[in-house]
């Protein structure tokens, strides 16, 4: 300690003159530059004592207390980050599932609908042909009895002319005519007419 | 702080040291200043230990207070020497709450302001100053002495430069440490000053009264000047502290 004092005191000593303290102040006044007592010195020595110990205590113990505190926290922070993330995909995932049942749903409605349409449709068309099947029938044979009839009246027809002609020749003549030829004559003339 | 004789006023007697604690602490030499000092660094440790006990997820007022401690000298220290400065940080967080609680501490009536003498301040600063310098030297090696000659310069002008940059490389002892020395001394006398107006004022019957109440007025103002001169100066150590480490990383 002592000559820790011889060291210091000459630059403290010139560190207070480089001050321009007043020489007297310094002697007499300042006790911080007081070296007659020996306790100016030790209170450094005592001061680096203390300070050594306060550093080791703090840069040992202290300060990593409260660092692992702050990483506790970051890591808790960052954690929960990571879990709202996560929960925040699994709720968006979520959401594309239901939309996607939702159009899936509206697709089969769609669908459903269309089916039902088409075959509402094919059951209109179905019964529609049978409809116009029928009335077909009904004209084919509506026609064919307007045919029958007229064929019948036509026959009827020939058979009034052949026998019409045959008495008209027998009383101009007095002659029966011959059948076949009368026969003949007559499906000629009709059939310049048309009819036969 | 009072004063001794109502004559005349012993503004630096208070600064005079006495062995504390008894005899044990008298035989070797442990003072007032040494027990202050012993006081500041507990009640340093008891704001980290007894903050940081409930390691709460959200903190209460102490285990805050001992965070904001933290994170602002950690920030300080990053922001300042850059992503070396976490190897100071127990450094420098040591000595800017060493500085800090000793300069409040010295604000309570009765107790001592180590940081008033220029023995303590100037043990301080060498500290930090031999740290930069060997720091500089570890990192840089004889490139270091590049520093005193800023880039750029005509030769002729080199000689001159050089004589000045270790002047004021070599100044920085002077100024860091008187700068808190100073302050806190001249901030206690002040007070003493006052404090002695108020007792000899109010000696001199009911025309010193109102002087007496103005000093006494004067007296208060300075305290609460003193708590941010104490929390200023700790600031002003630490940051320079960093400066000086930032340079001796970088070299400029």
């Amino acid at each position: 300690m002592k000559l820790f004092g011889w060291i210091v005191s000459p630059v403290v000593a010139g560190l207070a003159g480089g001050l321009m303290l007043p020489a007297a102040a310094m002697a007499e006044g300042m006790p911080q530059l007081d070296f007659t007592t020996p306790l100016t010195v030790s209170q450094v020595v005592w001061g680096a004592i203390i300070f050594v110990v306060l550093y080791l205590l703090l840069s040992r113990s202290a300060l990593p207390l409260v660092a692992s505190v702050l990483e506790e926290r970051a890591a808790r922070i960052a954690k929960d980050l990571n879990e709202a993330n996560a929960a925040k995909a699994s709720a968006d995932a979520g959401m594309a599932d239901a939309d996607q049942a939702i159009a899936k749903a509206r697709a089969e409605a769609q669908a459903a609908i269309n089916a039902a349409l088409n075959e509402a449709k094919q059951a209109a068309a179905v019964q529609a042909e049978a409809v116009n099947a029928r009335l077909e029938a009904q004209l084919q044979d509506s026609e064919a009895q307007i045919a029958r009839a007229r064929a019948s009246a036509m026959s009827a027809l020939r058979q009034v002319a052949t026998e019409t002609a045959a008495t008209v020749v027998t009383r101009l003549t007095g002659v029966a005519p011959d059948p076949s030829r009368l026969d003949a004559a007559v499906g000629s003339a009709l059939a310049a007419r048309g009819i036969g | 702080m009072a004063a001794e004789g109502s004559s005349s006023i012993d503004a630096l007697g208070q600064f005079q040291l006495h062995p504390a604690l008894g005899r044990i602490g008298g035989s070797v030499n442990f003072t007032q200043s040494n027990l202050m000092m012993v006081v500041a660094g507990l009640l340093v440790l008891a704001l980290l230990w007894a903050g940081m006990k409930p390691r709460a997820m959200v903190p209460g007022r102490l285990q805050a207070a001992a965070e904001l401690g933290y994170e602002t000298i950690m920030s300080m220290c990053t922001e300042t020497i850059g992503p070396e400065g976490r190897k100071f940080f127990p450094l420098v967080f040591t000595l800017f709450f060493f500085i800090l609680f000793g300069n409040l501490l010295g604000v309570f009536p009765y107790f001592f302001t180590f940081t008033s003498h220029i023995m303590v301040t100037l043990a301080l600063t060498l500290l930090v100053f031999i740290l930069v310098t060997g720091v500089a030297l570890k990192e840089h090696g004889l490139h270091f002495f590049s520093y005193f000659l800023p880039k750029g310069i005509p030769v002729a002008l080199a000689p001159l430069l050089v004589v000045i940059e270790v002047i004021s490389y070599f100044s920085r002892i002077i100024s860091l440490s008187v700068r808190l020395f100073a302050n806190m001394m001249a901030g206690h006398v002040m007070l003493e000053v006052f404090g002695a107006f108020i007792i000899m004022l109010g000696g001199l019957g009911w025309l010193g009264y109102l002087p007496a109440a103005l000093a006494f007025g004067l007296d208060t103002i300075l305290i609460g000047f003193e708590i941010l001169v104490a929390s200023l100066q700790a600031y002003v150590f630490a940051i320079l502290t960093c400066i000086y480490l930032h340079d001796a990383v970088h070299l400029h």
